[in-house]
C-alpha cells in the first residue's frame, strides 16, 4: 500500500469550535483508488474532517495537502479548481430543492466546463443517471424522490464532474437496510468503474464493513485505531467492542 | 472616609471595570463586539457584492429569471396597493383644499406626493415585505440545509450565483416598479376626481406633472436604485448568515425585512434634505 500514489495527506491537523476542540492531531494518508472509512460516534468531528479537506473549514493548524496542494493556502480560484477533482456527498445530500433532477445535474457543469455544447450536457446527465440506475427520474423535482433515491442523485451530481477523490458525509443515514446495501454496492462500484479514491464518514458498521480497505475509528479528536475492519475489531478494546457490539449484536 | 480612601476606591473601581471589559465578560461589552463584528461582516459582504458583480463569469441567464420573479411577480400587489392609496390619498386630502378654495391644486399635490414620496416609499416597503423575506428564506433554507455548501463544493460560487443575480435583480426591478406604481397611484387618483369633478385624463396628468420637476424624478429614481439594493442586500445577508435550522430561516427572513424597512426609512430621510438642499441650490 505505501508505493501507492497518495492523495491526501494530512499532518497533525488541529480544528477547535470556540473552546471545544474538536480534532486533536489527525494524520492520515488516503491512497488512490482507496476506500478509507472513518467510524466515530456522533459528534466525534468526522464530518469536520471531510469538511476541512473539501476546504469548507480552515483548520486551526495541521498540513492538509490534497493531490499535492495544500488546501487552506489556496487562493478561492485554485480551490475552486481542486474542488472539480473533489466529489463531496452530504448527510443530506442537499440537492437544490428548486431545480429538477436535470438541473441539479447540469447545473456545476455548465459553469465549469462553458465549451460544452447542450448535447455533450446531456449526455454526461444520461451517463451518470445510468450509472446510479435513475433515469426514468430525469425531469422530477428532489421532492419526489425517496430517501435513496436522493442519495444516488447526490452521487450521480459529484460523478458528473469525474472527480478523482469522492468524500461521502453518512451515505447510508437514515435509510433502511436494503437501501443501505444499495449504496454500499453503489460506492463500491463508483470506486471500481471510475477509479476514485474515497473517505467515507459513517457510524454504520455494515457500510464500513461493505466499502472500506481500510477503517479508522475516530475517538476524542484523534484516531484511535486504523486497519482493516477484522484488525480494527478483533479486539478486546472496550471502546470498539462496544461499537461493535452495539452495531452487530443490538 | 477620607479623600485618600475615596480616590483609591474609585480608582479600582475604575480598574475592575476595565478588567471585565477587556476579559469580555460583561454581556453588555459582549453584545458591542459582536455589533462591531457584524459591521465588518457586512462591509466584507458588500464589498465583495461589487467586486463580483465586475468580474467574469456573469450569471445573465439567472439575472433575468430573478428579474421576472422580483419584478413581474410583485406586480399584482403593487398594482392593488398603487391604484388604492391613489384613491384613499385623493379622497382623504379633498376637504381641507376645498375648505381652502383649493380643489383645483389636487392633482398638482397628488402627483408631487406620489413623484417624491408615496410611489418609491409604498414600492420599498412592499417590496421589503415580498422580496426581502423571499430572499432572506431562500437562501437561510439553502445555508441549513448545505445546498450552499453544496455549490461551493462543486466549483460554482455560490456567492455569483445566488447573491449578484438576486441584489443585481431588486437594484434593477424596484425603480421599474416605483414608475409603475406611481403611474397606477395617479390613475386611482385620477378615477376618484374624475368622479367628483369630471375632468378629462388628459387635463389630470397635465395638471398633476405641472409641478413635478426634472429633480423630484431624477430623486425618486435615485432613491428606489437605493432602495432596490438595500432590499437585496440585507435579504441575501441575512439568507446568506443563517443559522439553526429552520427557526434560523424563520429569524432570517423576519429580520431581513425589518432591517430594511429601518434603512429604507433612514435613506428616506437622508435623500429628502440631500434633494431640498439641491433644489435650494
Amino acid at each position: 500500500m505505501t508505493d501507492r500514489e497518495v492523495v491526501i495527506s494530512i499532518r497533525d491537523l488541529h480544528k477547535s469550535f470556540g473552546g471545544t476542540k474538536v480534532l486533536k492531531g489527525i494524520n492520515l494518508d488516503l491512497y488512490r483508488g482507496e476506500n478509507f472509512v472513518v467510524l466515530g460516534r456522533s459528534g466525534s468531528g468526522k464530518s469536520v474532517l471531510i469538511k476541512v479537506i473539501a476546504g469548507l473549514l480552515k483548520p486551526d493548524s495541521g498540513i492538509v495537502n490534497v493531490l499535492g496542494l495544500q488546501v487552506d493556502l489556496l487562493s478561492q480560484k485554485d480551490l475552486q479548481a481542486l474542488r472539480l477533482k473533489l466529489g463531496f456527498i452530504f448527510q443530506s445530500s442537499a440537492l437544490y430543492d428548486s431545480m429538477s433532477i436535470r438541473e441539479n445535474l447540469e447545473f456545476s457543469m455548465i459553469r465549469n466546463f462553458r465549451h460544452l455544447s447542450t448535447k455533450e450536457i446531456n449526455i454526461a446527465v444520461d451517463e451518470v443517471l445510468e450509472a446510479v440506475g435513475l433515469r426514468e427520474k430525469i425531469n422530477q423535482m428532489p421532492s419526489d424522490l425517496s430517501g435513496g433515491q436522493i442519495k444516488r442523485i447526490g452521487i450521480a451530481r459529484t460523478l458528473i464532474l469525474r472527480p478523482d477523490i469522492m468524500l461521502y458525509d453518512e451515505p447510508t443515514a437514515g435509510l433502511d437496510p436494503i437501501t443501505c446495501t444499495e449504496i454500499n454496492e453503489l460506492i463500491n462500484e463508483v470506486q471500481r468503474i471510475y477509479n476514485t479514491s474515497s473517505i467515507i464518514i459513517t457510524h454504520d458498521l455494515t457500510c464500513a464493513k461493505a466499502t472500506g480497505h481500510r477503517i479508522a475509528m475516530l475517538q476524542d479528536g484523534n484516531f484511535s485505531r486504523v486497519g482493516t475492519f477484522a484488525e480494527v475489531f478483533n479486539t478486546d478494546d472496550i471502546s470498539a467492542k462496544s461499537f461493535f457490539d452495539y452495531n452487530f449484536i443490538n | 472616609m477620607n479623600i485618600r480612601e475615596s480616590a483609591i476606591r474609585l480608582i479600582n473601581r475604575i480598574y475592575c471595570t476595565l478588567k471585565k471589559y477587556r476579559s469580555g465578560d460583561d454581556l453588555f461589552t459582549k453584545k458591542i463586539d459582536a455589533f462591531f463584528l457584524e459591521v465588518v461582516d457586512v462591509h466584507k459582504f458588500v464589498t465583495r457584492f461589487f467586486k463580483e458583480l465586475f468580474t467574469k463569469p456573469f450569471e445573465f441567464k439567472e439575472i433575468i429569471n430573478q428579474c421576472y420573479q422580483v419584478g413581474f411577480k410583485s406586480v399584482p400587489l403593487i398594482t392593488l396597493t398603487g391604484f388604492v392609496i391613489g384613491i384613499v390619498f385623493t379622497k382623504q386630502s379633498r376637504p381641507p383644499l376645498v375648505e381652502f378654495g383649493a380643489a383645483s391644486w389636487l392633482p398638482s399635490l397628488i402627483g408631487i406626493a406620489f413623484v417624491r414620496a408615496l410611489g418609491p416609499l409604498v414600492t420599498a416597503l412592499i417590496a421589503a415585505g415580498k422580496v426581502g423575506s423571499n430572499i432572506g428564506a431562500e437562501l437561510g433554507s439553502m445555508k441549513v440545509t448545505e445546498q450552499i455548501d453544496a455549490m461551493d463544493v462543486s466549483a460554482v460560487n455560490p456567492y455569483k450565483f445566488l447573491v449578484v443575480t438576486r441584489v443585481t435583480a431588486t437594484t434593477i426591478m424596484i425603480p421599474v416598479l416605483t414608475l409603475y406604481c406611481t403611474l397606477v397611484g395617479l390613475l386611482g387618483s385620477y378615477l376618484n376626481v374624475h368622479l367628483n369633478e369630471m375632468t378629462s385624463i388628459t387635463a389630470y396628468f397635465e395638471s398633476a406633472f405641472s409641478s413635478v420637476s426634472f429633480l423630484d424624478v431624477y430623486s425618486a429614481v435615485f432613491k428606489s436604485i437605493v432602495y432596490g439594493f438595500t432590499i437585496g442586500i440585507v435579504g441575501a445577508y441575512r439568507g446568506f448568515n443563517a443559522t439553526n435550522g429552520t427557526q434560523g430561516v424563520g429569524k432570517a427572513a423576519n429580520r431581513a425585512v425589518v432591517f430594511s424597512m429601518f434603512l429604507i426609512f433612514a435613506e428616506e430621510i437622508t435623500i429628502v434634505q440631500i434633494t431640498n438642499w439641491l433644489a435650494t441650490l
